[in-house]
């Protein structure tokens, strides 16, 4: 994560090609400020989503297994960390929107983007900030931090969805974690439970995925786009479905990814699930509760994706409610 | 050190008492005979005076505690704060329990708390702080059961009208919880038994921490009149707030008085204003560091901050001479380094099915529903909870310190317990002026260490 000030100006020379959707990796800068989203090319392709009733700890809703059709996109390398997140927060870099944005896939006016409120307390519980990921965002705060980002740079980002997240944690791969089957070796890839002590810990500090990326098991879980519907897979039986995307009706159940570092081993496989619940709200002490603030869910952050093809304006809202 | 001693040990004979008021042990010594404003399985009318939105969780969670209860009336200085509030509380009752107060017992302006909680059998008291000495005065004259918010005043005048109150209240065998929900949290409760057991010898030392981003600001608004502009932006003006070293690092100062069983001798310390100084931002400090030293000679580290971008944590520890205890792990460790207990929450992962439920430090029962649950199973089993004493002594405790980083002189208990500060005024009304006023420039003055007196 510590890119010298020359690596950033070096690398922030190639923001230019990703106007013109050069395929390959880059660094989001956020304007006025020295911190960047490295974020990682996945060129697309098929995949078999969800695990077989014979992978120890298989749930329910992990089945049947299905064929998806992922269109290329770009993903997170890490975890949007607290430094990152309370910008959006803070919306203090707002007017250091350059006038001229770096990409062109979005225009929208920035301080037309809803602000998350200040948490009451302290919701890092003091397991740290500088490089640590955020936690504790809804999944409407989460949304809009893709929007506000959008509007600052000019390039389309959203949360993945459950189908786009699980092909790129699996990168490639159909055992239970992108690194075999067993969890044993989890310590080299993943906080949980087992080796967190108690905290989230730094983002990037265990080995990445096949594809380069980093605490796609463990540390935070993460946020989707979907509504968490168990049976969802019954309707994909047997054929092969392309960017499927459950759009949500409402505000629980949503799908929740990747394991925490609170969680067990069988929570970190690829294909393990996990919904939202209005009980991450319980200890808000306010009525009408935070809109912005599950005070109950230290285990939840999010990464974000920008899809090569970039939606019409109208689609892009659509992503970002 | 000798002729402390006394005073010392009513102190600590006191603050461990609370403990076993919250744990429930105390409720089944009082006979029901002598029970007053009790209710075995009447309907209790409830009253909420101050509608923000904490207020409106508190009155939900009344209503959850008991179901044989009834919200009759509503009060705030703000007729919108009031219509919002209801709804609030509807929409959060919807299809589950009927919420219907009348109109006419929407209240609102300066005095509408009397007319609320004459109503009523248990009030909820959730104004700003302020406000609160008067409140929690007139619904214990009138015999009222109270769930009232920290801290409990601004100022020691306000402070020791809430210990007169408080020992009426006890007389009159009334219920008074206040919102100090640590002590009614278990990972508290656990540490706290484990310390009084000695597993860390005896305490010596300790920090405690509120440092944040900080909380809402709430801009001007043009025709506002300056009393209706502080009362909207509260947080920001000492009368009503008392600065965020005593509105919310009260939770922590607090733990530090109960697991040591006394209150501070004395308090120095620093303090001002760096990040958060603009014209909205009233006339409180942005941080505050205090050295409270106790009967014992121990010295408890209080530090707050309200600043973006720094370090964050919101915690107590305590070091002892045996070992030392860290809160928000919840975890006893001995001089060596190794652990003697860790808190465990009672939920874990091992469920057969798909679940948001996840084994965390935070997951355990919510303190602030708990809260409400003992206050209304007091009421009918004829209890008497009596939280304000040890509420006004720890809301003193944050005053202090803030007198000693706004003077930069030591402060005493006594000094402070005897001060006349009073920063509330006893009447006031939408025509008088606030206590404090801004300059031509819209500034206000703001306490300056070697200047400002205490």
């Amino acid at each position: 994560m510590n890119f010298s000030i020359v690596n950033i100006l070096f690398l922030s020379i190639f923001i230019g090609f990703i106007a013109d959707n050069s395929e390959v990796d880059y660094l989001q800068i956020i304007p006025g400020t020295v911190e960047k989203v490295e974020m990682i090319y996945l060129p697309g392709g098929t995949f078999t989503m969800g695990s077989p009733k014979s992978e120890k700890n298989h749930f329910g809703d992990e089945g049947p297994q299905h064929e998806i059709e992922i269109a290329p996109f770009w993903i997170g390398k890490y975890e949007i960390t607290w430094d990152i997140y309370e910008l959006f927060i803070a919306r203090e870099i707002d007017s250091k929107k350059p006038t001229e944005v770096l990409g062109d896939e979005v225009s929208i006016e920035v301080d037309a983007v809803s602000g998350a409120t200040q948490p009451y307390t302290d919701m890092s519980f003091g397991m740290g900030i500088d490089g640590y990921p955020a936690i504790c965002m809804t999944q409407l705060s989460a949304v809009k931090f893709c929007e506000w980002l959008s509007a600052m740079t000019g390039n389309f980002y959203r949360l993945p969805t459950e189908a786009e997240w699980e092909f790129a944690c699996r990168a490639g791969t159909k055992t239970a974690y992108s690194f075999g089957d067993d969890p044993a070796d989890l310590d080299l890839y993943a906080w949980y439970e087992g080796n967190s002590k108690g905290a989230y810990q730094k983002v990037g500090k265990k080995k990445p995925n096949p594809w380069g990326l980093f605490d796609m098991h463990g540390n935070v879980s993460e946020w989707t786009l979907d509504q968490y519907i168990p049976t969802v897979y019954n309707k994909r039986k047997r054929k092969t479905v392309s960017n499927p995307r459950v759009i949500p009706k409402k505000t629980y159940p949503r799908a929740v990814r990747g394991g925490a570092w609170t969680d067990q081993p069988s929570r970190l496989r690829s294909a393990s699930r996990r919904p939202s619940s209005k009980q991450w709200k319980k200890r808000d002490p306010q009525i009408p509760k935070s809109l912005w603030w599950h005070t109950d869910a230290p285990f939840v952050g999010f990464r974000i994706v920008r899809p090569l093809n970039t939606p019409t304006v109208e689609e892009q809202k659509t992503y970002w409610n | 050190m000798k002729f402390k001693q006394n005073n010392l040990l009513s102190r600590r004979n006191f603050v461990k008492s609370t403990t076993l008021a919250t744990t429930g042990i105390l409720s089944a010594t009082i006979p029901v005979a002598a029970m007053a404003n009790v209710n075995g399985d009447k309907k209790l009318k409830l009253a909420l005076v101050g509608c923000g939105g904490r207020g409106t969780g508190a009155i939900v969670q009344a209503l959850q505690a008991d179901e044989n209860t009834e919200l009759v009336a509503m009060a705030d200085a703000f007729q919108d704060r009031v219509e919002k509030s209801l709804k609030a509380i509807q929409e959060h009752f919807d299809g589950v329990k009927k919420i219907k107060v009348k109109p006419k017992n929407l209240f609102s302006g300066f005095d509408a708390y009397k007319k609320a909680i004459d109503m009523a059998d248990v009030v909820i008291l959730t104004t700003p702080p302020g406000f609160r000495p008067y409140h929690f005065e007139y619904a214990i004259q009138n015999g009222k059961h109270v769930f009232m918010e920290k801290p409990v005043a601004t100022d020691p005048v306000g402070v020791r009208k809430v210990l007169d109150v408080a020992r009426m209240a006890k007389e009159k065998k009334l219920n008074v919880v206040v919102g100090l929900q640590r002590h009614y949290q278990k990972k508290y409760i656990d540490i706290l038994e484990r310390v009084n057991d000695g597993q860390i010898g005896k305490i010596t030392g300790g920090q405690v921490y509120w440092n944040s981003r900080g909380v809402w600001v709430r801009a001007r608004e043009s025709k506002q009149t300056e009393m209706e502009y502080q009362m909207r932006n509260w947080y920001y003006f000492n009368w009503l707030c008392g600065d965020h070293i005593l509105e919310q690092h009260i939770h922590n100062i607090d733990v530090a008085n109960w697991f040591i069983g006394d209150y501070p001798a004395k308090a120095q310390g620093m303090g001002g204003r760096q990040v958060r100084n603009g014209k909205d931002h009233g006339e409180i400090f942005d941080h505050h560091f205090v050295e409270f030293t106790y009967n014992t000679g121990a010295v408890i580290s209080s530090q707050c901050r309200h600043q973006p971008g720094c370090m964050s944590r919101v915690d107590e520890s305590f070091q002892g001479t045996k070992g030392s205890a860290n809160m928000r792990y919840g975890e006893l460790i001995d001089l060596d380094g190794n652990a003697i207990h860790k808190y465990r929450s009672g939920k874990s992962t091992k469920s057969s099915k798909p679940s948001s439920s996840v084994a965390n430090p935070l997951n355990e029962p919510n303190p602030y529903q708990v809260e409400h649950d003992k206050l209304f199973a007091s009421i009918r089993n004829g209890g008497v909870i009596s939280d304000a004493e040890n509420g006004a002594k720890s809301t003193l405790t944050a005053i202090m310190g803030r007198m000693a980083t706004y003077s930069g002189k030591e402060i005493t208990w006594e000094q402070a317990l005897n001060s006349n500060l009073q920063l509330m005024p006893e009447n006031i009304d939408w025509n008088s002026n606030p206590p404090t006023m801004p300059d031509s420039k819209g500034l206000y003055s703001i306490p300056t260490p070697g200047i400002t007196t205490f």
